[in-house]
């Protein structure tokens, strides 16, 4: 187990000491430094204080967990892994990311899984626990976003045009959503048994990971969105 | 040397500020250490700050901050200010000599009062003629250039980066109850002395990362109402946009804001509140030419508060923090954290809502 303090070095320093690490180690006193762990494999990091933003990015099966806030664009692009977050995150989290998981205990930013896609048995997947912000997976392509909208009060799940241009991947939103105004290519409906068995072995590992219960989270209905195939996106600029 | 377009640089401008709420004073080093966790966002050309309740010896005088290019400017252009104003101090602004800082224009402040002579003859309200001769100057006197101009508050700026401009303009030295910073990564237009956030004009001062799309249709409205934009960038047209909504159109903060990031129609439409959706209508129709489009996260100062504003779509990252009677605005929460590393309540104001802090009644 190796200890980086990061308090006087840069993001270039901090990434050049996590690669000289052993597998398991532990950032100490982060403060914005960036591209924290970008391509790495074979890594079991902790990080205490504030990575800067593209944490992760282009992550290629290492794990990572923050015990604070994450900034902008976590997991950007990322390719496998996991990282779990337990704060919220900022703007554009797994933008484009391929495969892998995002778990974030609090809130996320605008973008949230904006064009996340899938390949065979390459499936992304971001669990947001409490609301996510604008433009939620906008264009999302492929893979599984899911935002449960704990503690949310009196906030609505998600802000204003999610899933805007999707056209492949799922969005599993806890709640009825009759309050969320969804495009016309995008089909939203209460998840069945079988959508929900699809994603129950994440929302338990979910669960285990921050100890919530399974079976209260599974107590509320979930809407499920996909894109209309019986009405996809044609001429939407212009009239040609 | 590789230049711009031959070698990427990966960064985006930076934004930070400060304010206590009651008023009380902080020293410029805070705000400028809170830019170094956020060194990458910025390029070396442009930084700059503006501070609050800065000058309480001189708080009834307008402060106005000067670049010159020759001391012949100088003298001509204090020749020009002696018909207008009452002279109440005239020195250099103290800077230190640092290697990162080089090629430094002559850097003067004067605080001056508007001649009653001249504003009775003019029939201007104070601030309007000191509005005029701020153009004036910035226009027409070549080597010569306004960059701050109201009272109890100054801006400091400079090529360089944010956290050696501090240094450079001595700000530890200064005491504020509010500071704005910035960390300049130009994108379209040359990094100057002038082009350096802050900009400013009266006590309004904005700080800005972004890019705006709708500069020249801004431009070309405000223009109309007799600013003139100077200075080679587009944020300097936001400062104006401010002055002229709320100095001479007396729009709320609130209200200026529904201007400058206006909702989408759709989403007026949606809205449920009547008076609101009535109210937004109403705005987005008065003011078109004055909706600013593409990438913005601002922060506007002025005197006794500062208002923070994203795009409406929320292209940049913002975040706000507090902690006992201080609020933090800043593009990364690392920034927070250097200023106060207990700060609270962390939110990211979504797009279009503004964060309006004011100090309490009569603590400035």
């Amino acid at each position: 187990m190796n200890i980086i303090n990061a308090a006087n070095l840069d993001y270039r320093a901090v990434n050049e000491a996590l690669r000289k690490a052993d597998r398991d180690c532990i950032i100490e006193g982060c403060c914005g430094q960036r591209f924290i762990a970008a391509g790495m494999s074979d890594k079991n990091l902790t990080i205490n204080g504030i990575p800067g933003n593209a944490l992760g990015a282009y992550l290629n099966n290492a794990s990572i967990t923050v015990n604070a806030n994450a900034q902008d664009a976590v997991g950007d692009t990322m390719n496998e892994g996991k990282i779990l977050i337990h704060g919220n995150i900022g703007d554009a989290a797994g933008y484009a990311m391929r495969g892998g998981k995002i778990y974030v205990k609090g809130n996320a930013g605008y973008r949230a899984g904006i064009h996340m896609k899938a390949y065979r048995e390459k499936i992304p997947v971001m669990i947001l626990g409490g609301c996510a912000g604008s433009f939620l997976g906008e264009y999302q392509a492929g893979g599984i976003i899911i935002v449960l909208g704990l503690h949310k009060d009196s906030r609505r799940i998600v802000g204003n045009f999610p899933c805007t241009g999707m056209h492949g991947g799922k969005m599993f939103l806890r709640g009825n959503c009759q309050d969320i105004r969804f495009p016309q290519q995008v089909t939203a409906k209460y998840a069945s048994p079988q959508d929900l068995q699809e994603i129950r072995a994440y929302l338990s590992e979910y669960c285990a990971d921050f100890g919530y219960s399974l079976e209260e989270i599974l107590s509320a209905p979930f809407t499920v969105i996909t894109p209309d195939s019986q009405n996809p996106y044609k001429q939407m600029y212009v009239a040609n | 040397m590789k230049i711009e377009g031959q070698v990427r640089i990966p960064s985006g401008c930076a934004i930070s500020a400060v304010i206590s709420r009651e008023g009380n004073r902080m020293s410029g080093e805070m705000i400028t250490n809170s830019m170094k966790p956020m060194h990458d966002r910025s390029n070396g050309l442009g930084g700059g700050f503006a501070g609050y309740g800065i000058y309480p010896e001189y708080k009834e005088f307008y402060a106005l901050h000067m670049f010159f290019d020759t001391r012949d400017t100088r003298k001509e252009c204090e020749a020009f200010l002696k018909e207008r104003f009452e002279i109440i101090q005239s020195e250099i602004i103290p800077t230190r000599k640092i290697p990162a800082i080089k090629d430094e224009p002559i850097i003067w402040r004067y605080f001056v009062a508007p001649l009653k002579s001249v504003l009775i003859s003019l029939q201007l309200d104070e601030k309007e003629f000191v509005a005029r001769t701020v153009m004036k100057i910035n226009e027409n006197m070549s080597g010569a250039y306004v960059f701050s101009s109201g009272k109890n508050m100054g801006t400091f700026k400079a090529v360089g980066f944010p956290e050696d401009v501090g240094i450079f303009y001595k700000l530890e030295k200064y005491e504020g109850y509010s500071w704005t910073a910035h960390g300049r990564y130009p994108t379209n237009t040359p990094g100057w002395w002038g082009g350096a956030h802050p900009f400013t004009l009266l006590d309004y001062s904005v700080v800005h990362n972004g890019e705006i799309s709708s500069y020249d249709a801004n431009r070309r409205f405000i223009e109309m109402f007799g600013y003139k934009c100077t200075l080679q960038t587009d944020t300097e047209v936001i400062t104006y946009i401010m002055d002229y909504l709320l100095r001479i159109q007396g729009l709320t903060l609130g209200e200026a804001a529904s201007v400058i990031a206006a909702p989408f129609w759709s989403t007026i439409a949606a809205k449920t509140d009547l008076e609101d959706q009535k109210k937004h209508t109403y705005l987005r129709t008065m003011f078109p030419s004055l909706l600013i489009t593409g990438p913005f996260s601002i922060v506007l100062g002025f005197d006794g508060g500062l208002m923070a504003l994203n795009d409406r779509l929320k292209l940049r990252s913002m975040v706000v923090g507090e902690k006992n009677d201080r609020i933090f605005i800043s593009s990364e929460e690392a920034a927070i954290r250097t200023m106060e590393p207990n700060a609270e309540n962390i939110w990211s104001p979504a797009g279009g809502e503004p964060v309006i802090v004011k100090v309490k009644e009569g603590a400035f």
